[in-house]
């Protein structure tokens, strides 16, 4: 038994090596001062994080891509919200519907979908190509099957029925027992699935890439133009995405396991 | 009764977005894909992709890189997995917690990243020439394309297998032991046969988000790799050559082999030891 226990800790430790590995290998990249055909950086420094958060470019950069996700965040809650009670309320056949058409932005490619987006809003009276509208359009497709699967299993978890006539034999109409009897249930499954499409979206590239670009270039194609700069400052960069990242699922985590907040 | 009706006006604007950004863009790419140089229907656009060696060449790479790192990166989560359900549960929480930040780990930052470790002058390339384990290492080639592809292929196999398998039962390995099959026999007659369908399912979500991948291999190689994605992507945001109807006519392709892809996966899962249940 202690040795079957043995390899299963030892499998486990080396997923962890695997999947700490490149993220590691980048950490020490970006608070090396020099670091080429040897094992390890000459020195350390922490020069490579001083200058991008004083750069310019990358701070423009990193504004955008928070206006963007939260704008599009934002314009999904305000869309998906709406929708989801009505059909959970008044049309619950229609969740089938939904839970095929939810699959699309899931089956098919960004890169396929920019094909079309690219032709249809490139001019006449919908010129979006070139502007953070067509982001905020693009990520509330990426977002909304996450969102309407994480607030759907919320929904069904209050008896929203009873809430509704409860409210009703007090005297609310549906739309004010919507506003300040669900809603208020279901505040807390609404920050938690914000937050983790938030870790997602601001990572998004191929939608911002190809449709936007330089334009109104946003975080991921800022570091993607920086390639030929130096390896130490795109390293600093990386960790510094990936820390905003960490920080934004820890706080989702976090919610999401302590019951008294809800 | 009319209240009823009112409401659906709320499902409108939802309706309308959904419409403009996934619907219409889709249904565009559908209609361009037939659409001939002069404007007329016809099939030239699919004739084209698939007379030119080159774009049959991006098709079998996208094929060849996308099935391997599947099948690796499912190998890897299936033997992950196995061993996280039997440690203790700080360290069990503290890779879970850890998959699921990686997850997010794609892209331009993981090109970057893998650069750094595994480029020319990558630090892991250093060690491993001076311990004289490899001569060589090129991450900007196929193999170095199934090494990333499957690095994050790993925690998404590992989040989607793990509530599968709930389905494992202690107690039959444990019946299993008693009637004196051992691990291997276990697995191949008990536990592979009731993970079946699982399998197969976090198999084919792998494969089709290694078939759209496009910003890592992008990144890695400044699309410079022949793959679907940067070919569809090339045709329609280059700076050569532009052909929107031929950019459609493959992105149809890649849709339309995503859909053989689903279709076989229903009819194995129809034929599997759930499906006769």
């Amino acid at each position: 038994m202690a040795r079957a226990s043995m390899y299963h800790r030892l499998v486990v430790w080396l997923l962890l090596l695997v999947l700490v590995l490149p993220l590691a290998a980048t950490l020490l990249y970006s608070l090396a001062t020099q670091w080429s055909a040897s094992l390890l950086p000459a020195g350390l420094t922490f020069d490579w994080y001083l200058r991008l958060w004083s750069e310019p470019r990358f701070l423009a950069a990193f504004g955008r891509s928070l206006l963007v996700c939260a704008g599009a965040l934002a314009f999904a809650c305000l869309l998906v919200l709406p929708a989801m009670f009505v059909i959970a309320y008044h049309f619950p056949r229609l969740d089938a519907v939904m839970n095929v058409l939810i699959l699309l932005p899931f089956a098919v490619p960004p890169v396929v979908s920019s094909v079309g987006l690219l032709q249809l809003f490139a001019g006449g009276p919908l010129a979006l190509v070139g502007t953070p509208w067509i982001l905020i359009g693009c990520y509330f497709t990426i977002a909304l099957p996450f969102l309407y699967r994480a607030l759907t299993n919320n929904l069904q978890a209050i008896e929203l029925r009873d809430l509704m006539d409860a409210a009703h034999l007090l005297g609310a109409s549906t739309f004010r027992a919507a506003l300040s009897v669900v809603l208020p249930n279901l505040r807390k499954g609404l920050v938690v699935a914000v937050l983790l499409s938030f870790s997602f979206l601001i990572g998004e590239f191929v939608f911002a890439n190809l449709l936007v670009g330089t334009r109104y270039e946003t975080l991921q194609v800022y570091l993607n133009n920086m390639r030929n700069g130096s390896g130490h400052f795109t390293s600093a960069l990386v960790i510094s995405y990936f820390m905003v990242v960490l920080l934004v699922t820890w706080a989702a985590n976090r919610l999401n396991r302590d019951p008294s907040s809800s | 009764m009319k209240h009823r009706y009112w409401a659906l006006l709320l499902l409108l604007p939802f309706i309308l977005f959904f419409a403009v950004f996934q619907l219409v863009p889709l249904a565009w790419i559908m209609v361009a894909s037939f659409v001939t140089v002069d404007g007329e229907w016809g099939l030239s656009n699919y004739r084209d992709v698939l007379d030119s060696p080159f774009y049959l060449q991006a098709i079998r790479y996208s094929l060849e890189i996308s099935l391997w790192s599947s099948l690796l990166g499912l190998a890897i989560a299936v033997i992950g997995v196995q061993s996280l359900r039997q440690v203790d549960s700080r360290l069990r929480d503290m890779v879970i917690s850890f998959t699921n930040m990686t997850s997010n780990f794609a892209g331009v930052p993981l090109a970057f990243a893998f650069i750094i470790l595994l480029g020319f002058n990558g630090t892991l390339t250093l060690l491993l020439k001076q311990l004289g384990v490899i001569e060589d290492f090129n991450l900007y080639t196929k193999g170095g394309l199934i090494l990333i592809y499957t690095y994050f292929q790993i925690p998404l196999g590992v989040l989607l297998l793990y509530p599968a398998f709930d389905a494992l039962r202690d107690d039959w390995r444990e019946s299993a032991a008693l009637l004196g099959a051992g691990p291997l026999r276990y697995w191949r007659h008990i536990a592979l046969p009731v993970l079946t369908p699982a399998l197969l399912g976090t198999f084919v979500i792998l494969l089709a988000n290694a078939l759209g991948a496009y910003a890592t291999v992008y990144a890695l190689t400044t699309g410079n790799f022949n793959v679907v994605p940067v070919r569809i992507a090339a045709l329609v945001a280059g700076d050569i050559y532009l052909d929107p109807n031929l950019a459609s006519a493959l992105a149809m392709l890649l849709v339309a082999l995503m859909a053989v892809i689903t279709v076989v996966h229903q009819w194995l899962l129809k034929r599997s030891y759930h499906g006769k249940g």
